[in-house]
């Protein structure tokens, strides 16, 4: 995937583009705002990460022009403001997502990637599938090897997310965000909590695991290999 | 009926204002020193027209007198005579010895004359007028001659004495009437006053609910209260830049800080990254990046109560219902509470709907439940309500955990303060600082009280942030 990285913190910026491209990605990176808003309408881009505060041209404002362009690709914003109203302003000039400094790379890499999917146009499904286990969308009803699960409102919503995103790395935070709305961090990992207790819903007594915990980064639903 | 109780409403705020309380002392000292005036005056009068009747009336006595020592009685009596004829004020009676009446204009002696020698009397007389007897009144001395003669010598002060009653009579009349304009005054004043007042308190409440560009309203008459409007507008001003300069203060602190610490996070992830699975040095990594973690979660606690603190926040406050804040992080606390076998209750409520921000008291009440479940022992229970009071919403966590004790109550809400017996679980220390903060953005009282045994802590929300009409349906 091709990813545009505006940055002026040259540091941060090496260490973004070289994690990205360990990743397997393609970045082009600019370190104001002015350049970065010349790259992102003359090349083509799935993605873009872009600093809120920037020199020649503030980030709200790149964004805001390339959506009066009529460029749509996906933007996380980066920022080092302190958060209340700075996540409004962000997603209201247009961004996708946004993500405060200091942050660890696992969760921005797990964070674009969500971002990219998400830009293929799916087709509206009403099931989602993995392995054996099936989520009827209209129903409301998750069933695996043919026999029901029992699942409450909010594990239906979590295992939602978690399936749609399938194959993917989904973090604490991003669970947190989307299935509760929350942006602050609660204390005590209760998200570990939760995810236990869907999984003794939809692994236990099966013969392979479908709900797996990815070492200091956070959760993956994927079919058995 | 409702046009009547608003004005009884109306009456009752003039009657409590200073400047009606002003104007009723004011009358009162003036109705008791003008009462006091017109008495000495009346008085003073009165003295001085007796004093002028009396004089004449012994000039008179005296010239009848050296009359009758050189003429004698007949003489006396000629002159009597005469000056009955000039139909004067002047009333005169001259007695023989044998009581029979020589001369004068009284037809016999008042009885209240006869017993005092040379001394003042007033009495009553008959005397007619124009056919009619009439009673008057008289002031007059008598006195006996050589000779066995009496003489009396007297005005009519009648008229006088009208004149008197009238002026007593319009006395109550006019304090009445000074009464009258007093209040008038005093209300209208007070009127004038609480309509001023108003206007200050109008602006003062909307900057409280977030508006900070209101300013108190000039009427250009340079009177006191545009002199005071001038001094708030003065200090709002003064206010609304400093906090601007600590917006900008935190904003430049979160900035400054954050870029070293994402660089040192950076550094250590790409540390992790290059060493190889099996190294030993690897666990000394994650224990840096977990204590970076740590640091950064103090710093944006810190950093969350500044904003609250400073009002930054007020600008994304909206109507919310508390009771599907109460509903959604319950939820997201219950599996965690059955975990540690404790009993996670929500009392069931209406909508109830204040002035906040969503995310800010989400996670106030988060921290308090959190706190609740990390300190209630296995089998005990965490309530958590929100409710209507007549003071406005309260929202209560209550455990049946070790509780704090009531000396500590105040210390545990500032910044870093942890008891000794929880030194040891992972924390802060800010937990219930950001909920102290959040609580004082909301002009909400955060108060942490005994739930014998457990602690129950409880958010008071004020009236005013209660969104009206919207807790109804």
């Amino acid at each position: 995937m091709r990813i545009l990285v505006v940055e002026d913190d040259l540091e941060a910026q090496r260490y973004l583009v070289n994690g990205l491209k360990e990743a397997g990605h393609v970045v082009d990176d600019a370190a104001d705002g002015d350049t970065g808003l010349t790259l992102a309408l003359s090349r083509p881009y799935d993605c873009a990460i872009i600093d809120r505060m920037l020199p020649k041209m503030d980030g709200l404002n790149v964004v805001a022009e390339m959506r009066e362009h009529g460029n749509t690709m996906p933007v996380l914003f980066l920022s080092a403001l302190s958060e209340v109203d700075d996540r409004v302003k962000g997603l209201k000039a247009g961004g996708d997502d946004y993500l405060t400094k200091p942050y660890a790379f696992v969760e921005l890499l797990a964070r674009i990637d969500a971002l990219m999917r998400r830009r293929a146009p799916a087709a509206v499904k009403t099931k989602l599938a993995v392995g054996d286990l099936e989520l009827d969308l209209l129903t409301r009803t998750a069933t695996r090897e043919a026999q029901a699960i029992d699942l409450q409102p909010r594990e239906f919503r979590l295992l939602e997310y978690l399936m749609r995103h399938a194959g993917q790395v989904v973090t604490r935070t991003m669970l947190l965000e989307s299935v509760w709305e929350y942006h602050f961090d609660p204390q005590t990992n209760v998200i570990d909590v939760h995810i236990s207790r869907l999984r003794a819903k939809i692994d236990k007594g099966f013969q392979t695991a479908l709900l797996h915990t990815v070492r200091g980064a956070g959760y993956m639903i994927r079919a058995a290999k | 009926m409702r046009r009547n109780s608003g004005f009884w409403h109306w009456a009752q705020r003039v009657l409590q204002t200073q400047a009606f309380r002003i104007t009723l002392v004011f009358v009162f000292f003036y109705v008791v020193s003008a009462t006091a005036l017109v008495a000495f005056t009346w008085w003073n009068a009165q003295r001085a027209l007796d004093a002028q009747t009396d004089e004449t009336i012994e000039a008179e006595v005296s010239g009848l007198r050296e009359q009758y020592q050189r003429t004698g009685v007949i003489g006396l009596s000629d002159v009597i005579t005469a000056r009955v004829a000039q139909h004067g004020n002047g009333l005169y009676l001259l007695q023989s010895p044998t009581n029979s009446v020589l001369a004068g204009n009284l037809v016999e002696l008042p009885t209240s004359a006869k017993t005092i020698n040379r001394y003042v009397v007033e009495f009553d007389y008959q005397r007619s007028m124009q056919g009619e007897d009439v009673t008057r009144m008289a002031r007059g001395q008598g006195f006996w001659l050589q000779g066995g003669y009496f003489l009396l010598v007297a005005r009519d002060i009648t008229d006088q004495k009208s004149s008197r009653k009238k002026f007593l009579t319009s006395i109550p009349w006019s304090v009445g009437l000074m009464l009258l304009f007093g209040i008038a005054g005093g209300v209208s004043m007070s009127r004038n006053l609480l309509r001023r007042l108003d206007a200050i308190t109008r602006t003062s409440s909307e900057i409280v609910a977030g508006d900070f560009s209101r300013r108190v309203p000039l009427t250009g008459r340079h009177d006191e209260f545009d002199t005071l409007a001038e001094n708030l507008n003065l200090m709002l001003d003064r206010t609304e830049r400093l906090m601007k300069g600590m917006r900008e203060v935190v904003d430049s602190v979160a900035h400054d800080l954050r870029t070293p610490l994402n660089r040192l996070r950076n550094r250590l992830e790409d540390m992790q990254r290059k060493l190889n699975p099996e190294d030993p040095h690897l666990d000394d990594i994650d224990a840096a990046i977990a204590e970076t973690d740590r640091l950064i979660g103090t710093f944006n606690a810190l950093l969350l109560i500044a904003e609250a603190d400073s009002g930054m926040t007020r600008g994304s406050m909206a109507p919310i219902d508390l009771s599907v804040i109460v509903a959604d992080v319950a939820d997201l606390y219950a599996p965690l509470a059955e975990e540690k076998e404790i009993a996670l209750d929500v009392a069931p409520s209406g909508v109830l709907t204040v002035e906040g921000n969503r995310s800010l008291v989400s996670q106030a009440l988060a921290n308090l439940i959190d706190n609740a479940i990390k300190y209630t022992p296995a089998g005990g229970h965490v309530t958590v309500s929100a409710g209507e009071t007549p003071a406005g919403i309260d929202l209560t966590v209550a455990d049946s955990g070790a509780g704090i004790p009531a000396a500590d109550r105040t210390r545990v809400l500032e910044r870093f303060v942890r008891l000794e017996k929880s030194r040891n679980s992972p924390g802060t220390g800010l937990g219930l600082s950001l909920v102290a903060a959040v609580a004082r953005m909301h002009e909400a009282k955060l108060v942490l009280g005994d739930n014998a045994p457990g602690l129950k802590a409880t958010i008071s929300f004020p009236r005013t942030f209660v969104k009206k009409g919207a807790n109804r349906e």
